[in-house]
């Protein structure tokens, strides 16, 4: 990859440790995927700040980045493991530790957003703009529905976007492999957002492409579906981008029916009930708070419900008076921390728990050692309030 | 019999390094399949035994999932518990990229023909014996002993 006078004095340690850093990442990725040189980026998204899953050697490494290291450009934040103002009872170290890397990030200038849904808070830019989106979920859907550009980036080359505000131009940087070479048939009736989150898990599962079609979607999907089917791609490979297409004669098929609906189900779906229902794997946005509103209609929850969602959304459904609403049918609102992952949620404090994401159900089952009762929006309303 | 094999490999990471072969045909989510305090591969769904990363030359097809998972491979060498090397056989993905090159793990990136050529190296030994290889990204090659 060719790298500028300028470039090469970053890598030299010319403009410090953390930059230097940054450019040793570039290059590397630059390497892997037999990028020419480098490019702007308008805004860097990253991931690795909840202390449950970086631990102590990310914690270690932030430090050293926080000494000499500014971002360039925008960047906002993932979640971190709980809500800053609405303490839990974790242990005190679990605490400080976690607050030290907040302020880590925050020394190096990044907007402490504690969001996976930064598109859904942030402005965002121009049609075709490069950024570089850790998040593997919001990577997906940038490139898919935001008409903004990012590889499917690593909590590092985010970091180190931001750090330099330049990406390896490669992969779906590049215009050329923004078209899908193989195309998945849903042969389904997509009836809700669990059923667009199956579609998700089984196209990134066996789509080994960077970009998809995927047929027989409505072009009307609602965000929710939108976000799930996103958050199912980048759950389970390493696809960055899906198109919504008819079917076309040229291009390699796999199709997705019934049978392979239930497949992907039963992989993820490891309880038949649940202690704790929980929304929000991918946060959820204000249109989705509202819509569990509307058809909570008044009724209460029949067992503890969380939803987790950003500072900023909780703020604004706190004017409409959703918050209060919901809280009257027995919701817990988490802000800055998201289902998955989070420490709030183990095997020390239960068994089971019920969600309509496959993102959750997958690290829930994987790292947290939970098991999952899988269930539509619908569904857990129909069968858990009163 | 003295079996020596080389194959060419394209660097990634530079750096020379010797381990046990761990070979898996299937991807591997860092962030949800490894428990970064002992190297081991907890989610043995992947058609992975309980098989352990540490000293290890890692040959799998690519990382998928959490891009978190770059940070694991950081926290893997951080706690001695990393891979001696990775050889990516699909294609080298951002995360595993990033986090060897944050961590300062030889890795490499082998095509289709040279995988096979690997597999075949691995029937001829013995399916079940442990082959050890060296890995030199610098030089751009593997050598089975």
């Amino acid at each position: 990859m060719h790298l500028t006078r300028d470039e090469e004095k970053g890598l030299s340690g010319e403009y410090g440790e953390a930059t230097s850093a940054a450019y040793r990442i570039l290059v590397a990725i630059g390497e892997a995927t037999d990028a020419e040189k480098l490019v702007p980026i308008k805004w860097a998204h990253v991931s690795g700040v909840n202390y449950n899953t970086i631990g102590d050697s990310g914690l270690e490494f932030l430090r050293e980045i926080s000494k000499d290291g500014k971002v360039r450009v925008n960047t906002s934040l993932n979640p971190m493991g709980f809500d800053r103002e609405n303490l839990p009872e974790l242990s005190p170290e679990f605490i400080e530790k976690q607050f030290e890397i907040a302020r880590a990030y925050e020394k190096i200038g990044v907007i402490p957003t504690f969001s996976c849904i930064p598109y859904e808070i942030l402005p965002i830019p121009q049609e075709g703009t490069q950024v570089s989106f850790a998040e593997s979920s919001a990577a997906v859907l940038a490139n898919s529905h935001l008409n903004i550009i990012t590889n499917k980036e690593s909590a590092l080359s985010a970091l180190a976007s931001a750090l330099t505000g330049k990406s390896p131009y490669s992969d779906l940087r590049i215009d050329e492999n923004r078209s899908p070479m193989v195309e998945i048939v849903n042969e389904t009736d997509l009836e809700n957002e669990l059923d667009y989150g199956l579609l998700g898990y089984f196209t990134g599962k066996t789509i080994q492409k960077s970009c998809t079609g995927i047929c027989n979607i409505s072009e009307n999907t609602d965000m929710w579906s939108l976000k799930s089917l996103a958050a199912g791609i980048g759950t389970s490979g390493s696809c960055g981008m899906f198109q919504p297409k008819k079917p076309s004669k040229f291009i390699e098929k796999v199709n997705y029916g019934k049978r392979e609906m239930n497949e992907t189900r039963d992989e993820l779906n490891t309880s038949e009930d649940g202690q704790l229902i929980t929304f929000g794997s991918p946060q959820l946005g204000i249109e989705e708070i509202s819509k569990i509103q509307t058809l909570m209609d008044g009724k209460k929850f029949t067992k503890p419900c969380k939803i987790f969602c950003p500072k900023s959304v909780f703020c604004k459904a706190k004017q409409y008076g959703i918050i209060d609403s919901l809280q009257k049918s027995g919701v817990d609102f988490i802000s800055d921390a998201c289902t998955c992952l989070t420490p709030l949620i183990n095997k020390k404090n239960y068994d089971s728990i019920i969600t309509n994401s496959v993102k959750a159900s997958y690290y829930m089952k994987t790292s947290n050692k939970v098991s999952v009762a899988l269930k539509s929006l619908k569904s857990i309303i129909k069968g858990y309030t009163v | 019999m003295r079996f020596d094999l080389e194959i060419k490999c394209k660097k990634i990471v530079g750096g020379r390094t010797k381990g046990k072969l761990l070979l898996s045909k299937k991807p591997i989510n860092f962030l949800g399949m490894v428990n970064t305090q002992s190297g081991e591969i907890t989610n043995t769904s992947n058609g992975f035994e309980r098989q352990n990363l540490k000293g290890k030359i890692l040959v799998f097809p690519n990382s998928i999932g959490s891009s978190v998972g770059a940070y694991t491979i950081y926290s893997l060498k951080s706690n001695n518990v990393a891979p001696n090397g990775i050889i990516c056989t699909n294609n080298v993905d951002i995360t595993t990229a990033s986090g060897c090159a944050i961590s300062n793990i030889p890795l490499a990136f082998i095509d289709n023909q040279r995988y096979n050529d690997l597999v075949n190296c691995i029937k001829i030994l013995g399916k079940n014996k442990e082959i050890e290889i060296t890995l030199d990204t610098e030089e751009g090659k593997i050598i089975i002993d």
